[in-house]
């Protein structure tokens, strides 16, 4: 319990170790990198630590009888919160008081402190138990989940208290070991691969301050901190890719990914604001996710609500059409290619959704539908992604439209109400995508710093051994190869659909999501064997003698490929009950929520049909890929696109990234800030101030008309109007330039004395 | 101690700087160290008190005006000499006796062209007895005098240490200014006079709210107001004295102009304008709001379209204070305590931005962006420091910038009752496009200016060094602070709250 609620330890670590890093790395023998690396040790210690706890506190939670009646049920629920301090969630507190009265009434203990809390679960349990009719003996347990929360007052205004704290549960507990298991190793990977770079301290320190704002972001308790983490991780981004900012194109990518971000980000900031008012002024995230759930927003609300912070995921996430910028982002150094975008940062979208699911669930009516804004974008954007991967030059640029594909897998599963399969690939996503990602840094590391596999690779699988092997693994789990991870959480996803024949459990049934899915599946695989055919086949292609990496960067690519081969066992599906029944749906049980402040979603069952058609499309894709490459099959394919019109016409749109950049920068940016810009200074200038300037002379020339005609022989410039003391004070100025102080104070005083004249004259 | 500052702390704190000038008219001008030692030893005296102040504030009822201090002074009127410190004046009053030692001691080595401190630091402490004064005077009149006796001073720093073009952008806005005021007392004299005990006193005419005093003529009293308070602000379209009055004033003009003055005018709104005439002001609130979120998107657009660097600082003073002029325009509380952690954090921000635009001239000598670029290689600190002033300015989360954005585009949703709601949800997402703009004309002039590699022509100066002692004692304190307050907004909130809660509650928020 400790470690649940004092998680807000681990982010505070990594902000001390930025600190200690800026302020005291240069002047260590290793430049403040081994700060950084003992604090993101401790701080996944503790990850691990709280993970353990969370398992602990999960398996002492209520359980629920699926025969339970609507009443127990509700107190059941209700009080799972009792632990909740009321001013982090008023809403959850009312809901524990009304379980707790409920129990009261019914002659159990009430609830007192802590102590209470795990006294009450037991008792209520007994009397589901006693309750249930003995024919419904062998029904299903639900564990009724308690979110660890603990905040403190950040600011009041308008009568709503502004709480920042701690909200531990599976969600924020699996992303806290991912987030700092990969930091970890990326740490560890980044001391060999920037060594002597010319700011080594300053990418220490930038690694810090990031993974204390991604975990300060996990760890939110209100929509307000979310926003907070969300931008603060965008701003490590930026610096981070621009880190080599003497080069204009780096600091170009890291201007592109902030701008594209901001772009979203209005969504970010108006979706929040509309759920703020809607849950009665509470920044809450339990606050609004109950009442989401319980129908007390209304749908219209949580629609627009959804819609907005749909916009800010694409930015984020790198869904189409604001992606363009996650490509670019491989500007920056690889190691953070591998932490922030792709296992990390990019999928803070997809964690605010599943945060935030029920507005999503609600808002965009996921259950029993076939077709949403949600799962319309991630199957987009995972075939799209996909196509443009083929025509990359650069492997770090494939692995970058990969990325963007993967998410929109991710995207998907939560379009179509498969929450547990959306994080279930999320977590393995992120060890085979940085291993991948840490593979081509190796790579690179090799072969003179070159990206370019085409040109610069080429038979460095008897080079480098551990990074073929780590590579090819990691490439075979993203393309779902049985039984490696990535076949398990994608299988999960396309289950997740409805839509093949025979599967039960679904939400919906999302027939186009499928068939788009499948096809990205398809091309993830064959792009993919493409990369290996580059880089570790055939001849050597770069300058110079490459040599096999360090240990530094091998162990960590072998820790990631070992798990990206086993992470699926983490949640191997229900159907597989010849397993003992502790090894299963894991996911289900420790990270999904139950109760009050999450939607009742079903899960899809595992269906052996649809698995083997996804690993039949995989192989199929690694199949064609491999005629196409090793055995020179396909070969009226070879130059087709200058054959074909069709066919260049198709490349032309997919080299220009189907002109999105084109669009943004040149027409959009472009426009904004050459014409736009420049007609409203000249307004300014021609319009505005012309008047202004205008006014002043026409002043003058009243005065000089008074002072000339009228008001000669009682002359007092002081008091003539506007436009005379506009004159005078030019003279007097050229006057005071050269003179002495006792003339800047009587001139004070005088002018002074001038106002006290005019108040008496106005007043008097 | 407390009685002592009840009865003489406000009297104190405002008069002190004066003394303080007074004392050095006395010294000779050829001691020139003898003035800057004089200047500081008053500024830091000054905020010795203001920190008694702080100190012995009661926040509990920071709702109610403390340290009163009510003396018998233009009977024949019926204006009295009222000083007060609420929650609405107290970040204000903070800000001001903070910032200006912090001017003194970058003056220490940067005494603008054609040099002569003694003078300069006498005005400077003229300027910080009419801006203390005018945030705690509780008498209309009091009031009006303490404003006005802030234009002298700085159009003689614009004039005599301003750039080339100092004539033109001295005169500019002093008549500007000047013009705005006549209205304004026009204005004030207007809610006297029809008030029921004639009186200036502030509480006393918030207290009546208006009554008795029909629409229309309020409509037309507040107009005043808003022309006088409105062109300090500066709004769209009266802004146009801001970017000249900036570019060519001398670094500590900018800064105190940009951290102080133009607060004059919001805090004019919700200290007098809004309170004294609520039904005005609920008239007059979609005009506020439009007008402001015109001022956001043209402010940004018009920095889009500089090559001067603190042109393009002056230009986004008219996009930021028109979140903060939305804020105050919905008449609620969340808009009220927006504006005044808004005034704040622009002060604190683009304070600093100023200071940094001066500091580079003085090494550049010029601030053509084209020209710069690579500060971060020649003076990398400075250029850190840039970079963390740019992303406060651009309102990022955890710096003080976004406490007066976010709640700004927050509090246009719900505004007052009674204020058209479409019309402010719609103002709410323009507004928010504000802030991709206001990161696109940030982030790229920090692009030219510090990424890069130095440009030929000054690659190879010796001038150019990094930041200096002096920099760095009057920086640091306001960087802690934009971080500080970024973490810990409810310092201010917290503050303001009370105080903001009584006017929204009297304009019917």
């Amino acid at each position: 319990m400790w470690f649940l609620t004092h998680a807000w330890i681990i982010p505070a670590l990594m902000a001390l170790s930025f600190l200690c890093v800026l302020f005291f790395g240069k002047r260590l023998p290793r430049k403040g990198s081994e700060i950084g690396i003992v604090f993101v040790a401790a701080a996944f210690v503790l990850s691990i630590c709280t993970a353990v706890a969370w398992q602990q506190h999960v398996n002492d939670s209520p359980k629920l009888k699926g025969t339970a009646s609507a009443e127990q049920k509700e107190e059941v629920e209700g009080s799972a919160f009792v632990d909740v301090p009321e001013k982090c969630s008023p809403v959850a507190a009312e809901a524990a008081a009304k379980a707790g009265g409920a129990e009261a009434a019914a002659g159990g203990e009430a609830p007192a402190g802590e102590e209470g809390a795990v006294g009450v679960p037991s008792g209520t349990g007994e009397v589901a138990a006693v309750a249930a009719p003995a024919a419904g003996g062998g029904e299903k347990e639900e564990t009724i989940t308690r979110p660890v929360v603990r905040c403190v007052s950040w600011f009041d205004t308008d009568g709503a208290v502004v709480t920042i704290g701690t909200m531990v549960d599976g969600q924020a507990v699996l992303m806290l070991v991912v987030v700092t298991l990969i930091s970890l190793l990326v740490h560890v990977y980044s001391t060999d691969y920037v060594n002597g770079d010319r700011r080594y301290t300053h990418y220490f320190a930038f690694l810090s301050l990031f993974t204390a704002s991604m975990l300060f972001f996990v760890l939110s308790q209100s929509t307000l901190q979310m926003i907070v983490g969300w931008e603060l991780v965008g701003v490590c981004s930026f610096a981070l890719i621009g880190h080599w900012w003497e080069e204009k194109p780096n600091s170009d990518a890291a201007l592109k990914a902030f701008l594209t971000n901001r772009v979203g980000d209005m969504g970010l900031l108006v979706g929040m604001i509309v759920l703020f008012f809607a849950a009665g002024k509470s920044f809450s995230i339990l606050d609004i996710n109950i009442l989401s759930n319980e129908g007390e927003i209304r749908h219209t609300v949580l629609l627009a609500a959804s819609v907005c912070l749909i916009a800010a995921v694409m930015s984020k996430s790198g869904q189409f059409v604001l992606h363009t910028w996650l490509p670019d982002a491989m500007a920056g150094p690889t190691p953070v290619s591998a932490l922030i975008h792709a296992a990390t940062m990019v999928v803070a979208g997809i964690y605010l959704v599943a945060r935030l699911y029920p507005v999503f669930f609600d808002g965009l009516a996921i259950a029993g539908s076939s077709v949403n804004l949600l799962a319309v974008v991630g199957a987009v954007t995972a075939l799209f992604g996909a196509l443009l991967a083929f025509v990359q030059k650069d492997i770090k640029k494939v692995l970058a439209y990969s990325t963007v594909s993967q998410l929109g897998f991710m995207v998907t599963s939560l379009g179509v109400g498969a929450w547990t399969a959306a994080l279930f690939h999320l977590f393995t996503h992120a060890f085979f995508k940085a291993c991948l990602f840490l593979g081509a840094g190796s790579m690179s590391h090799a072969c003179h710093h070159s990206f370019n596999m085409v040109d610069d690779y080429g038979g460095l699988r008897k080079i480098m051994p551990k990074t073929f092997w780590t590579y090819l693994i990691a490439t075979l789990a993203l393309a779902g190869v049985f039984p490696l991870s990535g076949f398990w959480s994608k299988d999960e996803i396309l289950a997740g659909t409805g839509s093949f024949p025979g599967t039960s459990g679904a939400n919906g049934t999302y027939h186009v999501m499928l068939v788009m899915l499948l096809l990205a599946a398809f091309c993830t695989a064959a792009y993919m064997m493409r990369t290996i055919w580059y880089a570790f086949y055939g001849e050597y292609r770069g300058h110079g003698h490459p040599h096999e990496s360090g240990p530094r960067i091998t162990v960590p690519l072998i820790i990631l490929a070992a798990f990206g081969t086993i992470a699926g066992v983490a949640n191997l599906p229900a159907a597989f009950d010849f397993l003992p029944a502790g090894t299963l749906t894991r996911f289900e049980k420790f990270v999904e929520p139950v109760g009050l402040y999450f939607p009742s979603i079903s899960h899809a069952e595992f269906n052996a049909p649809l698995a083997v058609v996804s690993v039949a499309v995989g192989l199929g894709g690694i199949a064609v890929a491999y005629l196409f490459f090793w055995k020179g099959a396909f070969s009226g394919l070879r130059g087709l696109s200058e054959r074909n019109r069709l066919a260049g016409w198709g490349k032309n749109v997919l080299v220009n990234k189907y002109y999105f950049d084109w669009l943004y920068t040149t027409v959009i940016v472009g426009f904004v800030k050459g014409p736009l810009a420049r007609a409203t200074y000249w307004f300014n200038q021609h319009v505005l101030d012309a008047i202004v300037n205008g006014a002043g002379r026409s002043g003058v020339a009243a005065g000089r008309f008074v002072y000339e005609n009228i008001d000669q022989p009682v002359v007092d410039g002081a008091v003539k109007g506007v436009g005379a003391s506009a004159e005078g004070s030019g003279g007097i100025l050229r006057h005071i330039q050269t003179g002495r102080i006792q003339q800047y104070a009587a001139l004070f005083f005088a002018a002074a004395a001038i106002l006290a004249g005019i108040f008496v004259l106005v007043i008097g | 101690m407390t009685e002592f500052l009840n009865d003489w702390g406000l009297i104190l704190i405002t008069f002190l700087p004066l003394v303080g000038a007074l004392v050095m008219i006395l010294v000779p001008k050829e001691s020139e160290d003898t003035h800057k030692l004089l200047a500081l030893v008053t500024a830091l005296a000054t905020a010795v008190v203001g920190v008694l102040l702080l100190l012995n504030f009661n926040y509990s009822s920071a709702g109610e005006l403390q340290f009163l201090v009510d003396h018998q002074w233009i009977e024949v009127i019926n204006s009295r000499f009222v000083m007060g410190l609420d929650g609405l004046s107290l970040p204000l009053l903070a800000l001001t006796v903070g910032i200006m030692p912090l001017v003194f001691v970058y003056s220490w080595n940067h005494i603008p062209e054609p040099g002569n401190p003694k003078a300069f630091f006498i005005l400077m402490l003229v300027l910080e007895t009419g801006m203390i004064g005018s945030f705690v005077a509780q008498d209309l009149i009091l009031f009006f005098v303490f404003f006005e006796v802030v234009l002298l001073p700085m159009y003689f720093m614009i004039g005599v240490w301003g750039g080339p073009e100092r004539k033109y952008a001295s005169i500019k806005f002093f008549l500007y200014t000047l013009f705005g005021s006549a209205l304004m007392i026009v204005a004030f004299i207007g809610v006297s006079y029809l008030s029921k005990t004639q009186t200036f006193v502030i509480p006393e005419l918030t207290a009546f709210g208006g009554a008795g005093i029909t629409k229309a003529t309020q409509v037309i009293l507040f107009g005043g107001m808003f022309l006088g308070f409105g062109i300090k602000v500066p709004m769209f379209p009266f802004h146009t004295w801001l970017p000249d009055a900036h570019t060519q004033a001398p670094t500590q003009g900018s800064v105190i102009l940009a951290a102080v003055l133009l607060k004059l005018g919001t805090y004019g709104f919700l200290r007098i304008a809004i309170p004294v005439l609520p039904l005005g002001a609920r008239q007059w609130a979609p005009v506020i709001g439009v007008l402001a979120v015109i001022g956001i998107i043209y402010g940004a657009l018009a920095c889009l379209a500089q090559t001067d660097m603190k042109r393009l600082i002056a230009f986004s003073s008219v996009a930021h204070m028109g979140f903060t002029m939305l804020a105050i325009s919905t008449l609620t509380d969340l808009g009220f305590n927006a504006a005044v952690f808004g005034m704040v954090a622009h002060g604190l921000i683009t304070g600093m931005l100023f200071f940094l635009a001066g500091s580079i001239k003085e090494r550049y000598h010029t601030l053509e962006i084209k020209r710069l670029g690579g500060l971060l290689v020649q003076a990398p600190k400075m250029g850190w420091i840039l970079g963390l002033c740019t992303m406060a300015s651009l309102g990022l989360p955890g710096l003080a910038g976004f406490w007066g954005e976010f709640p700004a585009i927050l509090s246009a949703y719900a505004p007052a009752v009674g204020l058209s709601v479409p019309l402010f949800r719609t103002l709410m997402v323009v507004a928010a496009l504000g802030t991709v703009l206001a990161a696109g004309y940030l982030l790229w002039l920090y692009q030219r200016t510090a990424f890069g590699t130095p440009t030929e022509e000054f690659a190879s100066d010796p001038h150019i060094h990094d930041v200096e002692t002096p920099e760095w004692i009057a920086w640091t304190p306001l960087l802690i602070l934009i971080v500080v307050f970024g973490f810990v907004p409810g310092l201010i909130f917290n503050v303001t709250q009370p105080a903001v809660s009584l006017i929204a509650g009297a304009v019917g928020g």
